[in-house]
């Protein structure tokens, strides 16, 4: 009922902070939990070798996963981020094979991905479909283009130079590059995400549109490039992919929004818009990525690994839920 | 009014983290009687009103129906007990039509596993005609705020209660409206149905309610018969302390000017409305006065730019202003506060501080558009103190706060930016006395030191007690000007509502 003291050192201005600070520490929580758990399940789970396995397996969907909590944020979903990743590999490397360079074959097929995010945003708030509808068809479109240019079957880019290659397979010192350019797009849009003006305008637009329209905030561009950047982030993901496998694959990330949507939301990303973190979404998929390579450790077979996949979601979704109701 | 007690209340409890809003709580409700509750912004009037609705729970004390004690655990629940709630925010459903809305309520403590739609319908009407011309099959979000809130008003009176709860059901009704509620709230009244009726306007309480209880601080003070009191005694109830002069001083001949900060010459907009023309003068608070509907919002979003597609002509400060969105019309200095809080007004999920820097983050930001957190927090202190917003803390979300400090939030955002010209729609609607009068005083003050104000309202006695001038718009056009001693109610009723062509009154 007081009117409260100044609070000079605790950070009030950040939206929701300390609904996040809990959820995220109750996601680490669980994750410590599981290791302890699964290092004494089988020892080979605790060594280098495997925990590097699965930093790489997360690290690359980890960047999609920043573009899609970003546009969760703002009110939006991209369902066709699987395929687009594909179409990425699918345009750089057929590009490579018809002679053009690499890093020439790249920047188009970023570009490509961006263009069709700009074309998605187009219809969202031009046209003024929702969000599921436009990306469910692009998600569609998407993967028609990588199986008619590839005739269903992966391109051997078996002549990529090694200073390609090396975006995926190398390391420096002892941390893959891979990781390190995961750490670095997490790190930055984190930042970003939580202090800039530019991000705070996501969150402006997301938790409530025309309050933000008041506001003076051009929301439709907020919207818009929001569902830009989620797609530019696919095809950057893509192409680190490709570099990864030296090859490009149209079935790739078939399932992957799916994957990339529940650790947002496990992350404490809402579906309606105006919250959710980037650390927390990380913490997410890395609690589903060391769920799944557990169960794999374990011999538990992939269809088994659907059903708990699944459970984890809908409970870590219902105990915020509840929590969000025992807080009101 | 008979004088059994249908409602008790005793030692009611209830805290949110470190705030108790409700501290030992007492009150009782007899059959048949419409009993006001008055208290500031914060007091706990909603929050009791909540827990009688089993939307909140007691942390301690006791509930008592007919004298039985009980347990409401969810509104469905009150419902069943025959308890129904207006709340103080409109809630409906905006892409459901009115009929659609008006049923929820009702299909929800029927029995039968088949709904009557044909008998709900016609019910439904009914109820709607004593009210307003209101088409029940049109889209809630079609209807303005007013018509949103008598729908609200109609669903509560289609279910068969005995208690009905009003929280600030006329803080989005016309004068006329209200009283038609008045009437009906009368009538239920005199069918044995006991009424709870908040308000922070004591003329309404005084004309309406049988009896008033008052709260401070999440306290019980005392309990009146309407008639045995003066207006005054519950205000020194409410604040604990004597406020005399309600409105400010107005502008004295010394303080007249010449300049002109805003001239608005022949706008207009396709539909909305036709051929505005004035100006508003340094040192003045101008106001505009019409029935809902009349267009004088959407004359002021049109000025800014926030809606509709407007010709004409405007200078702020001689300067002649282009714009083409709201956010030049910021730029410019020119901020429009919102009628409707909780659609547009708020982000209810996000933080005080986030809010009341939302308008320009550039002031709370370095170069590179980073934002300097305790620069913000610093900004929501010192303009929640200068409102004197009742908070826990700043990182709070907007959600947490009782609906007339939500609206000092609002316009904490406005003054956020050191505005040169500020239009202010309903600027103190579920604001109460003491705040009122505190809001009336920074317009004053800020007019003083060469900001421009303009006040949008629905309560006359606001507008004369503040306003230099008023301009009355009628049907999307200006109908007339009064000032000084012809700044009467009836004048601008007139000027709002009889056909009469332009007509100057000095
Ligand atoms: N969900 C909540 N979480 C935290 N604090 C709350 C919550 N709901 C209400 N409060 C606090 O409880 C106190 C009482 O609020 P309440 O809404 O009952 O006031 P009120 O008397 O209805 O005021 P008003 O006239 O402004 O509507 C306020 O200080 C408010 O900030
Ligand atoms: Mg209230």
């Amino acid at each position: 009922m007081e009117v409260a003291a100044p609070e000079p050192a605790r950070g009030g201005g950040n939206p929701l902070k300390n609904m996040f600070r809990m959820r995220e520490t109750g996601l680490i929580a669980i994750i410590v939990l599981l290791f302890a758990v699964m290092s004494f399940a089988s020892p080979y789970f605790l060594t280098w070798v495997n925990m590097r396995a699965m930093a790489m397996a997360f690290a690359v969907e980890g960047v999609v996963v920043v573009g899609m909590t970003i546009l969760l944020i703002s009110g939006g979903i991209d369902l066709s981020v699987g395929s687009v990743t594909a179409l990425a590999m699918v345009i750089a490397g057929w590009l490579f094979l018809q002679g053009v360079d690499p890093w020439v074959a790249s920047g188009i097929s970023i570009a490509s991905c961006t263009a069709i995010g700009a074309f998605m945003g187009f219809f969202v708030t031009r046209i003024g479909l929702h969000h599921f509808i436009v990306s469910l068809a692009v998600m569609v479109i998407a993967r028609g283009i990588c199986l008619l240019a590839t005739g269903g079957r992966p391109l051997g880019l078996y002549t990529l130079p090694p200073e390609f290659k090396f975006i995926g397979q190398g390391s420096i010192g002892p941390l893959p590059l891979v990781i390190i350019i995961f750490l670095v797009v997490v790190l930055a849009f984190d930042f970003m995400l939580r202090r800039t003006t530019m991000f705070r305008k996501v969150f402006y637009t997301g938790s409530n549109e025309k309050a933000a329209a008041y506001s003076g905030i051009k929301t439709k561009k907020v919207i818009f490039l929001t569902t830009t950047l989620c797609s530019a982030l696919c095809g950057f993901a893509g192409i680190i992919y490709m570099a990864r496998f030296g090859s490009a694959q149209p079935t790739f990330g078939i399932g992957m929004e799916l994957n990339v949507i529940a650790a947002a939301v496990i992350g404490g990303a809402s579906l309606s818009g105006g919250s959710g973190t980037i650390f927390g979404a990380i913490l997410g998929t890395i609690l589903l990525s060391v769920v799944s390579s557990s169960l794999a450790l374990l011999d538990v077979s992939v269809y088994w690994q659907d059903i708990i996949r699944g459970s984890i979601l809908l409970s870590a979704v219902s105990i915020d839920h509840y929590l969000h109701k025992i807080r009101a | 009014m008979t004088d059994d007690v249908i409602l008790k209340i005793s030692h009611v409890s209830k805290s949110f983290g470190a705030v108790q809003a409700l501290n030992g709580v007492d009150f009782e409700l007899r059959k048949g009687e419409i009993h006001a509750l008055a208290g500031e912004n914060g007091a706990g009037k909603s929050t009791l009103m909540n827990i009688i609705d089993g939307i909140l729970q007691p942390d301690s004390g006791e509930i008592l129906l007919d004298g039985q004690v009980v347990r409401i655990s969810s509104p469905a629940e009150a419902q069943k007990l025959g308890i129904g709630f207006v709340h103080q925010e409109i809630s409906l459903c905006p892409d459901v039509s009115v009929a659609e809305n008006i049923f929820m309520a009702a299909t929800n403590v029927s029995r039968a596993f088949l709904t009557d739609y044909q008998a709900l319908q016609r019910d439904a009407g009914v109820i709607l005609s004593q009210l307003a011309d209101i088409d029940p099959s049109w889209p809630v979000r079609e209807l303005s705020i007013s018509n949103q809130q008598l729908v609200e008003i109609a669903k509560a009176l289609t279910l068969d209660c005995r208690v009905l709860i009003l929280d600030e059901p006329t803080a989005a009704l016309t004068e006329k409206e209200a009283q038609v509620l008045f009437q009906i709230m009368r009538r239920l009244a005199d069918r044995g149905i006991s009424i709870i009726y908040i308000s922070h306007r004591m003329a309404e309480i005084f004309d309406n309610c049988d009896r008033v209880s008052v709260f401070r601080d999440g306290r019980y003070i005392v309990t009146h018969k309407v008639r045995d009191i003066q207006p005054g005694t519950i205000v020194n109830a409410m604040v604990g302390r004597m406020i005399d002069n309600l409105y400010p001083a107005k502008m004295t001949a010394a303080q007249t000017s010449d300049e002109i900060i805003l001239k608005v010459s022949n706008l207009s907009e396709a539909v909305r409305f036709n051929g505005i023309s004035f100006e508003l003068k340094k040192g003045e608070i101008l106001g505009f006065a019409g029935l809902i509907g009349s267009g004088r919002s959407e004359i002021v979003k049109g000025i800014c730019q926030l809606e509709g597609t407007v010709t004409g002509d405007t200078w702020l400060n001689g300067q002649k202003l282009a714009l083409k969105h709201y956010s030049d019309s910021i730029a410019a200095g020119m901020v429009y506060l919102s009628e409707d809080r909780k659609g547009d007004g708020v982000f209810l999920d996000m933080s005080i501080s986030a809010n009341v820097s939302a308008l320009k983050l550039g002031q709370v930001s370095g170069p590179l558009g980073i934002i300097n957190t305790d620069k913000e927090d610093g900004q929501a202190e010192k303009l929640g103190h200068m409102l004197n917003l009742k908070h826990g803390q700043l990182s709070d979300p907007v959600s947490s706060l009782s609906g007339g400090n939500q609206q000092k939030v609002a316009i904490a955002k406005m003054l956020s930016v050191d505005p040169k010209l500020i239009f202010l729609d309903e600027p103190t609607r579920g604001v109460d006395i003491g705040a009122k009068s505190e809001i009336h005083r920074i317009l004053r003050d800020l007019a003083r030191s060469g900001v421009g104000i303009i006040v949008i309202s629905s309560e006359l006695p606001e507008l004369i007690g503040v306003c230099d001038r008023v301009l009355v718009v009628r049907e999307g056009s200006i109908s007339g000007e009064v000032a000084g001693d012809a700044m009467t109610e009836e004048n601008i009723m007139h000027l709002a509502s009889v056909l009469e062509t332009q007509k100057k009154t000095a």
